[in-house]
């Protein structure tokens, strides 16, 4: 545990020293330092707590009421740790080269000290024992990356992503101080050591709260509204913090606060199961219409919360109906998508920032053959998207085989209705996947492959130093996360037992065959590394001594091409994007051509998200207005601030002496 | 057993190239053409392999790793089917869902390497591949499924079992429905009519070829070869389940299977002889039927 306070302390730290020095180069200096070391050590905190097994506590006295200061780490809590603090230090590394240029226009030591706060509070957010001190550092961790998002503050569409993410934050924090305070008056306790002895027992309402307090950080559909906003307006960095990491506390804490409900129940697994592929299928649509590379991401990432989400499904649902196997698998699978999903969007989110400085925009229609010009941060992003589509030897696709592995051992038990919604669960993974694969050749091919479509995108060039390095590590990082999934399944095992707490006859079986699977996986992958290798081999002795040659891109005999001729993100998407009219409602302007010499047609297409404007948008300003309507109790004047104080003491003191 | 595996492997790196001319042939024969030799492909991948390449300026890497990825992938998707009662040289569990992922991989492979080359039409080519690959991917899991459900094993090996003729009146109908959905996955993902015509070239209705217009040489042998193994890898699956196993010797289970192989061929030229090419709004609705005939056999199955 000493490792991880000492984590905590670099982390809070550089947070200090970054605000001390200015907002320049040294600002930048101190923080990224700070997050970068703090990162690593509480890496490797959560690497030997993970190996170690069992659980580590500290306890300090607070003065505060009701709360303890009570931190304790246990194989649930390490596993979510893992991605806070992987994505922590690979920010910092890249942050701090991106933010270099900006050295005393923005002021960088307040950025980083919002960073640096946002990480330790990620990583408080497990750890923390009490309820109550759980409730302070979901605070912390809900209002830091508001100042971190809106850096470029002066942009109106930054400010008002700000506020939507500020808001959903909110809305969600609600839920969870209603929950804890429902917690209390049950249990007469906070502390969740008592609170997993099952001192609150099982209750629907609690249930619920969990489910949208939860949902609305990690972005289940429909309180997903605030990521496509928020992670294009935020700098790369904090993006990939926000999407790999901070948005899994919602995971955990649904995981968390399921432990003190008892054993999950049917109708539990086929709701979360039902909420996971919505929140799957309309992520990775909504993804495929979009047109800027970021939003894309952040589509992705509600997709791959879906994908988690799916799994606890598959695996609540193996508790509650006897598969120990299924409850086994689906249970690893979400906490192994939890760490693979910060790997990969991590990846892509960084060379999107990479794009986004070399390029000057991630527009897809802006970029194109940057392949060429940015070879690092192109290997990258392949990687990436190779691995998000659940490709071998990706990372991605480990969870994806146990959840269908999940899936098929309900499926084969032929009892219904648990068999039909195994079925569903094949059938739209299945949709997923595909998908996602149209959505990452599209985020891929259009933007890297290809001629530029931009004077931009013609100039581009990779970043130097650790924004250029940092992608390519987590690049590695997921192939070898996929090469190494074996060893990941076995480490997750213990936390998937905390979820579980007692699981029905077979989940021996299941893990068995998990790692059995994963371990051929793993060779299979191995073995396509070396048939390509061969093949290349192959391929470039065939070609030795052969005339090769370059010239034009065919284009059927017409030589004038232009990059405006190819394929654009509309186009590219056009298939799907029609017959998927009824989900996406894509709004298409065309100025179709007139007359027999026409001058000029234009289309435009764009699929703006509607439950954020036709659902979100009313609720929000609801909100909004409330909270203005409060101003008028809060004017300024020191007099009736006093007058206030007074009133309130009169009243506690009549409600003393009453 | 084992030997088996290796001679079933090196029958179809071997066999996988007469299939495309075994559906050739019977479209020549069915329009009274005298048409191309039996062994064309085989002409073809030799020429090209012999030849050098020209690339186009706006290439990359990824043009040069596309077909050579495409390629690994289904070799490696290849290793994990059976034949004709005999287990794949690689068996395990979840090995069925690893084979879509490879599928997936070549498809990956293919569609980046078009959109390199920058062009309109491979452009075109490509989109149109990733749109209806991930409608079909729903229905070919689904099928697959179905062979999980009934046997309760997660291995193609495994499950890919042919049931006792006492079990023929209890599986026959779910078999039958598997085979339709899996036949029409074949025409589909090997971008056969009704789906995609392979003899259009330039034309506005193309999928597959348009992808590779820009591919020439060794790489263009690579992709056609791996086309031809995908053909033999979805054949497999639909023969397995319609040509019966277990005739008392290995040798006359294999000859039934690879006549087996040779009738899936002769069937998908007559599809092609017989049928015209859908429009292409109308693919979803035949990958959705697809699809609605792999999950009334999971319900024949589940009953």
């Amino acid at each position: 545990m000493g490792l991880f306070l000492a984590s905590l302390a670099v982390l809070l730290a550089g947070a200090v020293l970054a605000p001390m020095a200015g907002r320049g180069r040294a600002a930048n200096f101190f923080g990224a330092t700070g997050a970068f070391l703090g990162s690593l050590l509480g890496l490797a905190f959560a690497c030997l707590q993970l190996a170690a097994g069992g659980e580590a506590l500290w306890s300090a006295p607070w003065a505060m009421p009701l709360g303890r200061l009570s931190l304790g780490v246990d194989a649930l809590s390490a596993v979510f740790l893992l991605p806070t603090f992987i994505l922590g230090a690979a920010a910092a590394l890249s942050g701090h080269s991106a933010l270099k240029g900006q050295a005393g226009r923005r002021p960088l030591g307040a950025h980083w000290f919002f960073v640096n706060v946002s990480i330790a509070a990620t990583a408080l957010v497990p750890a923390a024992r009490d309820g109550f001190l759980f409730l302070v550092v979901w605070e912390v961790m809900s209002v830091a990356p508001f100042f971190a998002i809106t850096l470029r503050d002066e942009d109106s569409r930054v400010r008002h992503a700000g506020w939507v993410y500020l808001l959903a934050a909110h809305l969600g924090a609600a839920c969870l101080v209603a929950l804890m305070a429902l917690f209390y008056a049950r249990a007469g306790s906070l502390d969740f050591a008592l609170l997993a002895g099952g001192a609150a027992g099982p209750s629907v309402a609690l249930f619920v709260l969990a489910l949208v307090g939860c949902g609305a950080k990690a972005g289940f559909v429909p309180f997903h509204v605030w990521l496509p906003e928020a992670h294009p307006a935020a700098p790369s960095h904090v993006s990939a913090f926000l999407s790999g990491a901070l948005i899994k506390t919602g995971i955990y804490g649904l995981m968390r606060i399921q432990t003190f409900l008892g054993a999950p129940e049917a109708w539990q697994g086929y709701l979360l199961l039902a909420l996971g592929l919505t929140t799957a299928l309309f992520g990775i649509l909504f993804a495929l219409a979009q047109r800027d590379v970021k939003r894309l991401l952040a589509y992705s990432s509600v997709e791959n919360i879906g994908l988690i989400l799916t799994a606890i499904g598959l695996g609540y649902l193996g508790l509650a109906k006897g598969f120990g196997a299924a409850a086994c698998l689906g249970l690893a699978a979400a906490l192994l998508h939890v760490i693979n999903h910060a790997l990969m969007k991590g990846t892509l989110f960084l060379a999107a920032g990479s794009v986004l400085h070399g390029a000057g925009g991630t527009i897809i229609d802006g970029l194109g053959g940057l392949g060429r010009r940015m070879p690092a941060t192109t290997v990258a992003f392949a990687a990436g998207a190779l691995a998000i589509c659940g490709l071998p030897p990706g990372n991605g696709l480990v969870a994806e085989l146990l959840m269908l592995l999940s899936a098929a051992t309900q499926a084969a038990g032929r009892t219904f209705p648990v068999a039909l919604a195994a079925w569903g669960a094949v059938a739209g993974l299945a949709l997923v996947a595909g998908l996602a694969l149209f959505a990452f050749t599209k985020a891929f091919g259009l933007s890297f492959l290809g001629e530029p479509r931009s004077p931009a995108a013609a100039g581009a060039h990779d970043p130097a130093g650790g924004e250029r390095a940092a992608p390519l590590i987590l690049a590695g990082l997921c192939l070898a996360a996929g090469l190494c999934a074996p060893l990941l399944f076995q480490a997750v095992l213990p936390a998937a037992a905390i979820v579980a707490r007692t699981y029905p006859a077979g989940a021996a079986e299941g893990a068995a065959l998990g790692t059995a699977s994963l371990t051929w996986l793993s060779l299979a992958a191995v073995g396509l590394i070396l048939l390509v290798a061969a093949l290349a081999f192959v391929r470039s002795r065939l070609l030795a001594g052969r005339p090769v040659g370059r010239g034009l891109t065919w284009d059927c005999g017409y030589l004038a091409p232009s990059p405006s001729m190819q394929y654009s993100s509309g186009s590219f998407a056009a298939p799907m994007t029609g017959l998927m009219r009824p989900v996406l409602r894509t709004e298409t302007d065309l100025a179709a051509p007139e007359g027999i010499f026409p001058a000029r047609a234009a289309i435009e297409s764009e699929t703006p998200d509607w439950l954020l404007e036709s659902v979100s948008e009313p609720v929000f300003g609801a909100v909004a207005r409330f909270c203005d309507a409060l101003k008028a109790l809060q004017h300024g004047r020191t007099p009736i601030y006093i007058l206030y104080i007074l009133a309130t003491l009169v009243a506690l003191l009549a409600w003393r002496l009453g | 057993m084992r030997a088996l595996s290796a001679v079933n492997l090196l029958l179809a790196l071997g066999l996988s190239p007469l299939l495309l001319g075994i559906i050739n042939r019977t479209k020549a024969v069915i329009s009274g053409r005298s048409g191309r030799p039996l062994l064309q492909v085989y002409f073809d991948l030799a020429k090209l392999l012999g030849k050098g390449a020209v690339y186009s300026r706006t290439t990359t890497w990824v043009f040069k790793a596309g077909p050579i990825v495409g390629l690994a992938a289904v070799l490696a998707a290849l290793a994990v089917l059976p034949l004709g009662g005999v287990p794949a040289l690689v068996a395990f569990p979840g090995d069925v869902f690893v084979l879509v992922a490879f599928l997936g991989l070549a498809r990956f492979a293919l569609i980046c390497g078009a959109l390199d080359t920058g062009s309109s039409f491979e452009g075109m080519g490509a989109s149109r591949e990733a749109a209806f690959s991930a409608l079909a991917e729903p229905a070919l899991l689904l099928a697959l499924l179905v062979f999980v459900s009934r046997t309760g094993t997660y291995s193609l090996s495994r499950m890919y079992v042919w049931p006792g003729a006492g079990d023929w009146l209890a599986s026959g109908p779910v078999l039958i429905l598997v085979v339709i959905a899996l036949f029409i996955l074949l025409l589909s993902e090997n971008s056969r009519i009704p789906v995609d015509d392979p003899n259009t070239h330039l034309e506005l209705t193309m999928i597959h070829e348009v992808m590779v217009l820009d591919h020439g040489g060794p790489d263009l042998a690579f992709i056609l070869y791996a086309a031809a193994l995908k053909l033999w890898l979805f054949s497999a699956l639909v023969v397995g389940a319609a040509v019966p196993t277990g005739l008392g010797s290995p040798l006359l289970d294999e000859l039934a299977m690879l006549a087996g192989m040779g009738m899936c061929a002769v069937a998908v030229g007559l599809v092609e002889s017989t049928m015209a090419r859908l429009r292409l709004p109308r693919v979803p609705q035949l990958l959705t039927a697809a699809g609605a005939f792999a999950a009334l056999a999971l319900a024949i199955l589940g009953r």
